[in-house]
């Protein structure tokens, strides 16, 4: 009963790029089924959190699936929980927290769908243990183009399962997902904070000592060159145990914590995101964290620091920002890490603390799935007209010849070629999109650009 | 339980009458996360039943799923026997059906103009008349209905739809004044825009608000026993001010 498809212009989280699209919003699945059979050109969208052109249709529509958000079921006793894909990391953290389980994996945002996690096969900080979201994932259902729903596993319709796991929402709209929840004995984490003067030390830590822990990560300041190449600050740790708490806290020691309550108004002039400003606050950053072992950090500020300000995409003004966010495998890793790093430090382009982890194993089984062994980079880089396309074409070049890949969830401007050579499996994945969708009823910018087609 | 305040002790029933609407699952998630176990009611079983589990999974509530349909009239007496029939009772119903449907197609199709009086009105009237009757018996609950704002002046843009909520409030005002007296509490429900599909991509909507705030402010009212509420609050005086035009400029204007 929709009356309109209104028309925005919508971008990615990174605003970056935006174009003209239809938007519908269904609140009852028959509605969704509906559209699907309807409406050619449709691409599903939950939170709107990939940074690039991912969940938009230009001259499509682009449907929102938040309100698509109901539980299925929970079993208490097993952790398995089943839930329309609008609903989000935030709703399980609020609704099942308290009952001691939290999200098998999660990004670095609790503000995604279950769609959008599964889609872009999210991964998080425990990588290097839990692999990525799919793993947790036993089953889903699918809406494909001709207006069936399909129930996909491991065992049933294998090869859209494995199609869907970081399919970009290319092969049909995901209405449920059956996944297990992680159980924890509290909301609070024993962090172990470790500098490391210069990349080689961080990575001799990764490789020594990550084993210790389920949640690893380091920041790591790109604007330092020469001898502090690769300056940062590891944050690792594990799920405390109820008995670590003070007494008198254990009870709360389950209760979600309270949302963000900053915001950031409206665009922020750029001219506030001076190199200068940037390089004092990377370097506050790596002197604030001294090396310090078994502190006890609330889940919300260690995985989702930033989601206390709303709109921080904001900060980077008007015209957007990139995230860059590549995988090289174990082999070339070191040698990749230093030419970017030393490519981002001579632009100078100013960008706050950058990511870095070690990932773990992956499923063979996976195609477009962007996780692979090795080491994965991440970082914001303010949009920044076209002189800019030349120093990302350069860190593509670098990707590529280290065997790795550009994660399709951040990617706003890789060029086709460069995708095929970095996802191997690309001829695989098309011929059962093909397959499913005959017609390429479902396509999103990122998917044109990429030539993920029919 | 004390004069004035609906029985609203935890633990309690709650029916929700047509609970595929948006504001309806606000409502009933007020509900339930007060603990109350929630009926979901309305003809889309495969909706309703995904309501009822994401109650039940959320707020670890009991939920279940009924089939029902608001114009099938003759069908009402019989649903709101059963009930009552396990003895449980029911703290209260709030019946939260409706169609906007298309003032311009209903002025110039008479059918088209009944189904809009058919489910906004008429299946509210034949719905409530033996719930009230039960609840008068009971000796205790709440009665509550979505009306709207549009039903508080008529408007060349939507006096079909306008008239079947104006005329729902008449019959819920009746409704309160017989029932104060047996300790149950009628609440009448007037939402301002609310962001839904019902008006999603509407042109010229303002102060648009959340249905699920509007579910949990409706619920506050309900258990508090008020009698006719706007939500938000500020459309009680918008609402006046149109009320208080005088015809003759009225008619006139293009609202």
């Amino acid at each position: 009963m929709n009356p309109a498809f209104p028309e925005r212009e919508l971008g990615g989280w990174g605003r970056f790029p935006t174009a003209r699209t239809r938007v519908t919003r269904p609140e009852q699945m028959a509605a969704l089924a509906e559209l699907v059979t309807a409406q050619p050109g449709l691409i599903a969208r939950g939170l709107g959190r990939s940074y690039g052109d991912a969940a938009v249709a230009p001259s499509g529509v682009t449907l929102m699936t938040e309100r698509l958000n109901r539980f299925l079921a929970f079993d208490a006793d097993t952790g398995v929980v089943r839930c329309e894909a609008g609903v989000t990391i935030e709703d399980l953290l609020r609704h099942l927290l308290p009952r001691g389980f939290f999200p098998p994996v999660t990004p670095g945002t609790k503000f995604v769908t279950l769609g959008g996690a599964l889609a872009c096969d999210v991964h998080g900080k425990s990588h290097h243990k839990d692999g990525s979201f799919s793993r947790h994932v036993s089953q889903f259902t699918l809406l494909t183009a001709g207006g069936n729903l399909l129930s996909c596993s491991r065992e049933q319709n294998a090869e859209l399962f494995w199609a869907t796991l970081g399919g970009m929402g290319l092969t049909g709209i995901i209405t449920d997902v059956t996944f297990k929840m992680k159980p924890v004995e509290c909301g609070l984490l024993r962090v172990d904070y470790d500098r490391a003067p210069d990349l080689d030390r961080a990575l001799e830590l990764f490789e020594t000592t990550d084993q210790q822990y389920t949640q690893s990560v380091a920041w790591i300041d790109c604007l330092k060159k020469g001898r502090h190449l690769g300056r940062s600050v590891l944050m690792r740790g594990n799920w405390a145990a109820a008995s670590d708490l003070p007494e008198g806290n254990r009870q709360t020691a389950l209760r979600p914590a309270p949302g963000g309550r900053l915001s950031v108004p409206f665009d922020l002039p750029r001219v506030l995101l001076n190199p200068l400003g940037v390089r004092v606050f990377n370097s506050m950053f790596y002197h604030r964290h001294r090396t310090r072992h078994g502190m006890l950090v609330s889940y919300e500020p260690f995985f989702y620091p930033l989601d206390k300000i709303q709109h921080w995409n904001r900060l980077y003004g008007k015209s957007g920002f990139l995230q860059y966010q590549c995988l090289l495998p174990h082999a070339g890793a070191r040698e990749g890490i230093i030419q970017l790093l030393e490519l981002l430090a001579r632009e100078g382009h100013a960008s706050f603390l950058a990511v870095l982890k070690r990932f773990g194993d992956s499923d063979p089984n996976q195609l477009l799935s962007f996780p692979r062994p090795g080491y994965t980079l991440a970082v914001d880089i303010p949009r920044n007209g076209e002189r800019q396309d030349v120093l990302l074409d350069a860190l593509d070049q670098v990707v590529l010849k280290a065997g790795g890949r550009v994660y399709l969830a951040k990617d706003a401007r890789m060029r086709a070629d460069h995708f095929r050579a970095m996802y191997p499996e690309w001829p695989r994945w098309l011929e059962i999109k093909r397959r499913i969708d005959p017609e390429n009823r479902f396509s999103s910018a990122l998917s044109q650009r990429l030539e993920l087609a029919g | 339980m004390t004069g004035g305040r609906a029985a609203g002790r935890p633990g309690g029933r709650v029916l929700i009458a047509g609970a595929t609407s948006r504001i309806a699952q606000g409502i009933a998630a007020g509900f339930a996360r007060r603990g109350y176990e929630v009926l979901v009611a309305g003809r889309d079983l495969e909706e309703t039943g995904r309501i009822a589990a994401d109650l039940a999974v959320r707020y670890g509530v009991r939920s279940r799923a009924l089939a029902f349909d608001a114009t099938d009239f003759s069908s009402h007496q019989r649903f709101a026997d059963a009930l009552f029939q396990d003895g449980a009772g029911l703290t209260g119903i709030v019946v939260c059906f409706g169609l906007l449907g298309d003032q311009a197609t209903a002025a110039g199709d008479p059918l088209a103009a009944r189904r809009i009086v058919d489910v906004n009105f008429t299946g509210a009237a034949t719905l409530l008349a033996p719930i009230a009757n039960h609840l008068e018996r009971q000796g205790h609950g709440f009665i509550a209905a979505l009306g709207s704002v549009a039903g508080d002046r008529g408007r060349q843009s939507n006096y079909i739809y306008g008239s079947a909520k104006g005329a729902l409030a008449l019959y819920l005002q009746g409704l309160r004044q017989r029932l104060s007296k047996h300790n149950v509490t009628v609440t009448t429900i007037k939402p301002g825009f609310v962001d839904t599909r019902m008006t999603y991509g509407m042109p010229g909507l303002f102060l648009v608000a959340d249905p699920a705030d509007i579910g949990e402010r409706a619920v506050k009212a309900i258990l508090a026993g008020k009698r006719v509420v706007y939500l938000p609050w500020f459309w009680r005086f918008i609402m006046l001010i149109i009320r208080s035009i005088p015809e003759s400029i009225f008619m006139r204007l293009k609202l």
